[in-house]
């Protein structure tokens, strides 16, 4: 009896799991169908699911129609480079707050997270303004720096909550063990950082890469990224949605390749220290 | 070599003063244990030894040289911890040879003395294993053969059983007696446990509030307990500790006696009732109210068939018992 009740459990809770998934990737599932139809069975009423003619004409008019590859190359720059400079900026930062703690790192932490609680739509003008000023405009490294100061302040908190979660102890037993302060950073700090390090810059990476407000409005031609690429096929002449479509699928489906491949460290940094 | 004196070490955390000020002498090759209750500054006062503290005052010295203000990696000293606190990331051998490997020893030598230490310590079989896969038992193992190959000239434990199960805990505690045995090498432990104490200790230093209460063997401490505290702190069941009139009879402000000289006897000059009666099969420990006296515990041998509502008759044993004055010093002679 106990085990029949808890195998009917085991699949209602599948379904139900099931279906919460497919219903959450059903947009994407979704924007990758339409990108194979005719911009007809794009918009064809009742909607046509699997059974329609399937077409990569699509993908090729986005390919000569714009440069994917400039896209491309300019999310990989920006999104990398981002999150490159937030980590070497993140990681001293995180590591005194962690180990050496004052009395007001809670309130320096506090005081980081409370910059993202302000839109961002409220520092668009004085950004826009120093980025004229500075010749920014419209160059990698001005989002570089934006998208890196944006995402800061959640890389410190992911790091800090890690390294926090290293046991004072050990770095004493390695202390009592003879290692110098070299030795501790090599052979006992960094192995145990490291995962922890990773899920960060994953998870900043995804962030970077799917980042759209700042891209939009400090790029045009020269440094749009992938975002700007798609919102370039919402056109105000007509609705394209294949096009469109085809051009969404195109631009997450470096990102979504490279979380389906991570998402095990990925989970492990979202749900770490929510789960002991 | 072992020896590590204290003298008038002090530490304060702002303006809380955990040690305002001890001495103490180690000497080589003897088993100290620290005890006392939790918050007394034993494990502070073991780190401040290490040198993961700094001392606020006074100085240490090991093997009659000053350390003071030694790194802890200088002072040649090993220590267990209460978490074990192995390197998560390394095998079972690794974990071991890490000192070594930071003293740069010869990586032949660094082997010969992980596999002696593992022989010890029945690790031989679980030297390529995370500590992850391992129990309690088995980390702690660990924790200690990190510890030996260094051949350190003192060993420092930090409460180093309290995370196992009771059984594993007495045998746990055999095998470092026995450790200490066969290495003749200083060892500190810390405990709250005075049972740890009794049972390991060559000298045992009694801690309160920061301060030493008594420092001696364990018997010393059993028989002759320098204070009330002292007197409460060591032994199993407590000592009764009895105030008012029948102490000041026996020309003292507390009168102690432990439970287990206390004899029940028709010619008893207390009497009390049977509160609570615990049979443990080889003793009987029975909690009698004895009216005025208070609460007095009763240890007696084997099995006796007194139940709940009894009324006993309490001789104290000739010479077994305690006179502390007002401010609870043994009053002795």
């Amino acid at each position: 009896m106990a085990r029949a009740a808890t195998n009917r459990r085991k699949t209602i809770n599948t379904i139900l799991a099931w279906s919460v998934g497919l219903l959450i990737f059903f947009p994407i599932l979704w924007t990758i169908l339409t990108s194979f139809k005719t911009e007809g069975d794009a918009i064809a009423y009742p909607p046509k699911f699997l059974f329609f003619d399937w077409t990569l004409e699509n993908y090729s008019i986005v390919q000569e129609r714009s440069n994917y590859m400039r896209y491309l190359w300019n999310s990989v720059i920006i999104a990398g480079g981002s999150t490159l400079l937030g980590i070497i900026i993140a990681v001293p930062a995180a590591w005194s707050m962690a180990f050496v703690p004052s009395k007001r790192t809670k309130d320096i932490l506090m005081w980081m997270l409370s910059t993202k609680m302000l839109p961002a739509v409220g520092v668009l003008y004085p950004i826009y303004l120093m980025f004229i000023k500075l010749g920014l405009l419209d160059t990698r490294l001005g989002l570089v720096i934006v998208l890196m100061l944006i995402n800061l302040p959640i890389i410190v908190w992911m790091l800090y909550t890690y390294f926090k979660e290293i046991p004072a102890e050990i770095l004493e037993a390695a202390r009592m063990d003879g290692a110098s302060l070299k030795s501790e950073l090599l052979y006992v700090l960094t192995p145990m950082a490291i995962p922890g390090i990773a899920s960060t810059i994953l998870l900043n990476i995804i962030l970077a890469w799917n980042e759209a407000f700042w891209t939009l409005n400090l790029t045009a031609a020269k440094a749009g990224t992938l975002t700007a690429f798609i919102a370039s096929y919402s056109s105000p002449e007509g609705l394209f949605y294949a096009k469109l479509s085809a051009a969404s699928t195109m631009a997450i489906a470096p990102i979504l390749i490279l979380g389906w491949f991570s998402q095990k460290q990925l989970v492990r940094g979202l749900t770490f220290g929510a789960v002991k | 070599m072992g020896k590590i004196t204290l003298q008038s070490v002090r530490k304060s955390f702002g303006d809380v003063h955990v040690i305002p000020g001890i001495d103490l002498e180690i000497n080589d090759g003897e088993f100290v244990v620290f005890v006392g209750p939790s918050g007394c500054g034993k494990s502070t006062l073991l780190r401040l030894i290490a040198g993961l503290e700094d001392i606020s005052a006074g100085s240490i010295a090991i093997d009659g040289l000053d350390a003071t203000h030694l790194p802890p990696a200088k002072r040649g000293l090993a220590m267990v911890f209460q978490s074990y606190a192995l390197y998560p990331h390394m095998s079972v051998r690794k974990n071991i040879a890490f000192p070594l490997k930071m003293a740069g020893m010869d990586p032949a030598e660094q082997e010969r003395r992980v596999t002696h230490a593992a022989n010890i310590l029945n690790l031989t079989n679980y030297l390529e294993r995370r500590p992850g896969q391992l129990s309690g038992g088995q980390r702690q193992r660990v924790a200690i053969g990190r510890a030996i190959v260094r051949e350190p000239s003192a060993f420092l434990f930090d409460e180093p059983l309290s995370n196992l199960d009771a059984a594993l805990r007495v045998s746990m505690r055999q095998e470092i007696s026995e450790l200490h045995q066969s290495l003749k090498t200083t060892m500190i432990y810390v405990t709250h446990d005075q049972v740890e104490a009794m049972t390991m200790a060559d000298k045992i230093v009694v801690l309160n509030a920061g301060r030493i209460e008594q420092v001696g063997s364990p018997l010393t401490l059993y028989h002759q307990p320098d204070n009330v505290f002292v007197a409460g702190f060591i032994g199993s069941p407590k000592m009764n500790l009895i105030t008012g009139p029948t102490a000041a009879a026996h020309g003292c402000h507390t009168l102690g006696i432990r439970p287990e000289h206390l004899d029940i006897r028709a010619d008893g000059i207390w009497e009390g009732r049977v509160g609570l009666a615990e049979h443990l099969g080889s003793d009987t420990f029975l909690k009698v109210d004895a009216g005025a006296l208070g609460t007095l515990t009763v240890r007696a041998t084997g099995e006796v068939g007194l139940r709940h509502g009894d009324v006993v008759r309490l001789a104290p044993q000739e010479g077994r018992l305690h006179r502390f004055d007002q401010d609870g010093k043994a009053i002795r002679g």
